[in-house]
């Protein structure tokens, strides 16, 4: 099937979306809250810095260059042609130069040469740092500006990808006790009650009792949201927001089985497939992500399917890797939501009971979450189902999707109050993009997205409603 | 002996050092850069999507990222033009510079004698315009440093003097060629004793010492990218990821 149908509109560059002028400093005071110690002893990392932190942090960062080969390659080879510098959502949002991801990576690469190249050393041609207080600062400022979301590396001609160093960065300071309070807290909130909103298993069943209500009122039908259903067919790993903030998105995964007549269920032990892991350190990518293995086990489910979430399809991909192979479950494994809906279609199983007309309100557009577009190969499904059960969709302008997507603006652990203006800045880009199209639904597959995007189209004035592609599906589906 | 003679004794000694110490620097610095690459372990997938599901489709990825750098023809044109072009003329120079170190000299190197000077200009013209670039745009301008600009003045005067002593000045390529191959063949003999063939060969050294512990090693490393060259296989039955360093499943 063909899914680039749609005109492709002008370039946003000539629409207002010029790179801006560099200002020094612009975005050097937005700044996460710090970490508490209750939330980081209990997430197995240090209370308070280290004293000696930057012999720890130098040991960390020597370590890390022996395990992972794309940190190792990536503090070589850039040439600073400066391909990147207009790519970033958020440079082109602030105009701080220090978001350009070139900038970024040579905070790192500046410690990298001082203590890992004779050059360095000897501070020579090549422009060394110490790592300082000062240092340590611009790391903690700037690579929690980063969402670590690789559009960069899209356009990089090396493909050096600032993800892996922001990772990396992170980790280095995770190590030595410099965290940020929203990661930690999040991730402390996973080990303490399964998801990452801290909603207890109590408040999760009624959540689903009351939804089972509302939705028997509304269509009539018996249409179940099971908890815990021990011998189930599927463990769908949602984000937990969905039975939460976008329960248009619940219910579509329950209607999406109920028509499909299978037998689901959703764990309280993990009800929650993003991975704020993935923001702070290897070690609690890895246990965050063992839980969703756990769960299908202690239900004996036969496979899991994991719900609209960028970040946890990207630790979805990981799951092979960090936590054993998957061969208990029936493949294909890692299984996502979207990829599980085109085979349906594809299957027939929903010939006739679609009604595209119940979504004729919307004109409807897709934003490519980054890591199911960057990281996961989901660039097409999603455009698929869209196309199966609205009338009205448009794309944004090329530069702006699929692989080329700008992030929300809040991906990367940065989903939290205190960085609203540089959220804001960040989100520029993509609502500029949506107001091109004139849509007034903006699907996407990413919980984190729909937390970030209705307030970045309100600040940005376009006046837009944001959602899951699955509820659209929903709608249009013939119960 | 005179002075003149014992003094350019020294110097041929010095030369046959340098080009000795360069050469060794460039072998085993790049053998070693690029052995920590090689042995250095990925621990996840990582490669960045849309991408190639099979190794094949990977290594052409990778071929292609070195043959006419795509990503940064989506980034930018103007610069893709001019680093395309710089590129082709440097492999044209060093391919044409065979002439100096085989015997018999291949038909092909032979061949090119009508169209190497237009690619010693096209040389000189890139790095002018990647020189200039760096300078007039505000964004180039504030990323560049030093080694940026150093580099660029290095293959400047690599290329300008190297254009003169073939085609203005001209050096004795007989006397080159017997200089590089006593070099090879460990007999060696005095370097030509042209002022400006000496500055060109300085040059040369200093790059080829340079090169193995500075960003042009980008030559190297970008075999290595392992957001470019891994393949996407999540899903394909037997093709689990493993990370070297940790099997275990997670406690």
């Amino acid at each position: 099937m063909k899914f680039d149908e749609t005109p492709i509109v002008k370039d946003p560059a000539k629409e207002g979306l010029s790179p801006p002028n560099i200002r020094e400093n612009a975005s050097a005071a937005v700044r996460c809250y710090p970490s508490k110690p209750k939330d980081t002893q209990a997430i197995g990392l240090p209370g308070e810095r280290v004293p000696n932190w930057q012999e720890k942090g130098i040991a960390k960062f020597a370590e890390l260059l022996e395990k992972n080969k794309a940190l190792r390659v990536y503090m070589d080879i850039c040439v600073r042609c400066g391909a990147c510098t207009d790519k970033c959502q958020f440079y082109l949002g602030t105009g701080d130069p220090q978001n350009f991801p070139v900038m970024r990576a040579e905070l790192m690469r500046k410690v990298y040469r001082r203590y890992f190249t004779p050059a360095g050393r000897a501070n020579t041609l090549s422009e060394a740092a110490d790592f300082d207080e000062e240092m340590l600062e611009k790391w903690y400022t700037y690579f929690y500006q980063c969402s670590e979301c690789r559009r960069c590396s899209v356009f990089c001609p090396y493909g050096i990808d600032t993800a892996e160093i922001t990772m990396a960065a992170r980790e280095i300071m995770a190590s030595i006790g410099v965290s940020t309070k929203y990661v930690t807290e999040v991730v402390a909130k996973v080990y303490e009650r399964g998801n990452n909103l801290g909603i207890p298993p109590a408040a999760w069943k009624d959540n689903c009792e009351f939804l089972e209500q509302d939705v028997e009122e509304e269509t009539g039908k018996p249409i179940r949201f099971p908890v815990d259903d021990y011998g189930a067919d599927i463990l769908l790993v949602p984000p937990s927001a969905d039975n939460f903030a976008n329960v248009d998105t619940m219910i579509g995964y329950g209607k999406l089985f109920y028509a499909l007549g299978i037998r689901w269920t959703t764990s309280t032990y993990c009800n929650e497939g993003g991975n704020f892991g993935l923001f702070l350190n290897y070690q609690n990518l890895k246990k965050v992500n063992k839980r969703i293995i756990d769960a299908a086990r202690m239900l004996n489910v036969k496979t899991i399917i994991w719900g609209e979430c960028g970040h946890a399809w990207r630790g979805a991909i990981l799951t092979p890797t960090l936590n054993g192979p998957m061969d208990m479950f029936d493949p294909p494994y890692p299984y996502h939501i979207s990829q599980f809906i085109v085979k349906m279609i594809r299957q027939g199983a929903f010939e006739g009971r679609i009604d595209k007309s119940a979504n004729d309100d919307y004109i409807v557009t897709y934003h490519d979450p980054c890591n199911t577009a960057r990281a996961g190969q989901l660039l097409d499904e999603p455009r698929e189902i869209l196309r199966y059960c609205v009338n009205h969709f448009i794309e944004m302008p090329r530069n702006t999707i699929r692989e080329k997507t700008f992030c929300c603006g809040a991906g990367g652990g940065l989903l939290t109050d205190e960085l609203m203006p540089i959220r804001m800045a960040g989100g520029k880009p993509r609502a500029m993009a949506v107001k091109h199209t004139g849509a007034n639904y903006l699907a996407t597959i990413c919980a984190i997205c729909k937390a970030q995007l209705p307030e970045s189209m309100h600040y940005w004035d376009v006046p837009v409603k944001v959602g899951g592609t699955i509820d659209l599906f929903a709608r249009a589906l013939l119960l | 002996m005179d002075t003149s003679s014992v003094l350019w004794t020294l110097i041929s000694i010095f030369y046959i050092g340098l080009s000795y110490f360069a050469a060794l620097c460039l072998i085993f610095g790049l053998l070693s850069k690029l052995y920590g690459y090689l042995r250095t372990p990925m621990p996840w997938p990582e490669v960045v999507t849309p991408a190639p599901e099979t190794e094949g489709g990977a290594i052409m990825r990778v071929v292609g990222d070195v043959l006419i750098f795509p990503n940064l023809f989506k980034a930018d044109k103007y610069l893709w033009a001019g680093a395309w072009v710089f590129h082709i003329a440097l492999a044209a120079i060093l391919f044409r510079h065979l002439r100096y170190f085989t015997y018999p000299v291949p038909s092909l190197v032979l061949s090119m004698e009508t169209v190497a000077l237009f690619f010693g200009y096209l040389f000189g013209v890139t790095i002018l315009y990647l020189f200039w670039r760096r300078l007039a745009l505000p964004r180039s301008l504030y990323i560049s440093n030093i080694p940026d600009y150093f580099a660029l003045v290095l293959l400047g005067g690599i290329a300008a003097s190297g254009i003169l002593v073939s085609y203005w000045l001209h050096v004795n390529i007989v006397d080159v060629k017997a200089y590089i191959l006593g070099l090879m063949t460990l007999r060696p003999t005095p370097p030509p004793a042209h002022p400006l063939f000496l500055v060109h060969l300085t040059l040369v050294l200093i790059l080829m010492i340079y090169f193995p512990f500075s960003k042009l090693l980008h030559a190297g490393g970008i075999f290595f990218s392992p957001a470019r060259n891994q393949p996407y296989q999540i899903q394909n039955p037997g093709h689990r990821y493993i990370n070297p360093w940790d099997q275990s499943v997670g406690d």
